[in-house]
């Protein structure tokens, strides 16, 4: 583990916590307020770890109480990581499997925001890689079991007035720019967004965000072709 | 209350098993085919852009092109390209949007 890389990964991600802060609280909170209770939320913190997928287990629940259909709309969210995962893998071969797999649990859009970016456009040191992983992840981690828990216990009490959730999108898209070096990667990036806006009016609901990716993806290596 | 722990270690083991998915098994990916990473390549700028364009052109759940966060977004981006700094453009997002909201 290189402690510099672990520092600058956590340095990365706390503008991040502005956002993620809030979102936190209202997790928590809105468990508490379906009468599940903290346990429930600290369970959804620790064994799912992915905010919006919790949320819509609460709503599912709520709703028609089936644990199969909580499960599924958490499922169809989180889809999404699956591409992060195939996107980081080729980067850390060179670690074992284990440590891979430990560090698959902490895997989030953040995280792996802020490392495809650090990793693909600012070439990071290949064997510090994990170690600034670990420090943006394990810092996300901490901070949204602590929101979550203190969302839980002062309930309904959080303050809705103030943005801070718009902190989450405008750090995505400060991460977004850099990856823009490429006509490729510009097609893709508007395809995706395009997409993903088409797909959401459309009602695809969470998995719109798939649906784009999956058509930004299609988008950009059909222009990378053309290209070469 | 079983219900909602089935649901949560449902919900946790298959989102975990979409984590671990390509990570757990990186060590054959020394090797890549061509299109295969032309297709890696391409998954930052889409998976982000589905994450970002989303929250500024439908806020509420619907499309809106005359809300506040879409022009802050702009500005945003316009500051991230020129500075590339996290700090400064949640300052003049952020600042953007408190005051379209104001007016």
């Amino acid at each position: 583990m290189s402690r510099l890389e672990v520092r600058a990964g956590a340095r990365a991600v706390a503008p991040m916590l502005i956002g993620i802060i809030p979102f936190g609280l209202v997790v928590g909170a809105t468990c508490v307020s379906d009468h599940f209770g903290i346990g429930a939320a600290i369970g959804l913190s620790t064994i799912i770890f992915a905010g919006a997928s919790q949320l819509a287990v609460l709503q599912a629940l709520a709703g028609s109480g089936s644990a199969i259909v909580a499960a599924v709309a958490a499922w169809t969210i989180n889809l999404r990581i699956l591409l992060y995962s195939a996107s980081l893998a080729p980067e850390l071969t060179h670690e074992t499997t284990r440590r891979r797999l430990l560090a698959s649990y902490l895997l989030t859009d953040q995280a792996y925001a802020v490392c495809i970016t650090r990793w693909k456009v600012d070439h990071g040191d290949r064997a510090g890689r994990l170690s600034y992983y670990l420090g943006a992840a394990v810092t996300l981690w901490v901070v949204w079991q602590m929101a979550t828990v203190a969302g839980a216990l002062l309930g309904s009490a959080v303050p809705a007035d103030v943005p801070l959730d718009f902190a989450v999108p405008l750090v995505f898209l400060v991460l977004l720019v850099p990856t823009l070096t490429s006509a490729p990667a510009v097609v893709a990036a508007a395809a995706g967004g395009g997409a993903a806006v088409a797909a959401a009016e459309l009602g695809a609901g969470e998995l719109s965000i798939v649906v784009g990716a999956a058509a930004g993806i299609v988008a950009g290596a059909l222009a990378e072709a053309r290209q070469s | 209350m079983s219900q909602v722990w089935t649901a949560i270690v449902l919900a946790g083991a298959g989102t975990y098993a979409m984590r671990a998915s390509f990570l757990g098994f990186a060590h054959r990916l020394t090797t890549l085919a061509p299109w295969l990473q032309r297709v890696l390549r391409q998954i930052p700028p889409a998976a982000l852009a589905s994450l970002v364009v989303p929250a500024l052109l439908r806020p509420a759940g619907h499309l809106d092109v005359t809300q506040a966060r879409l022009y802050a977004g702009v500005a945003a981006a316009v500051i991230a390209w020129r500075t590339r700094s996290t700090l400064l453009t949640l300052v003049v997002g952020m600042g953007v949007l408190l005051l379209l909201r104001a007016l």
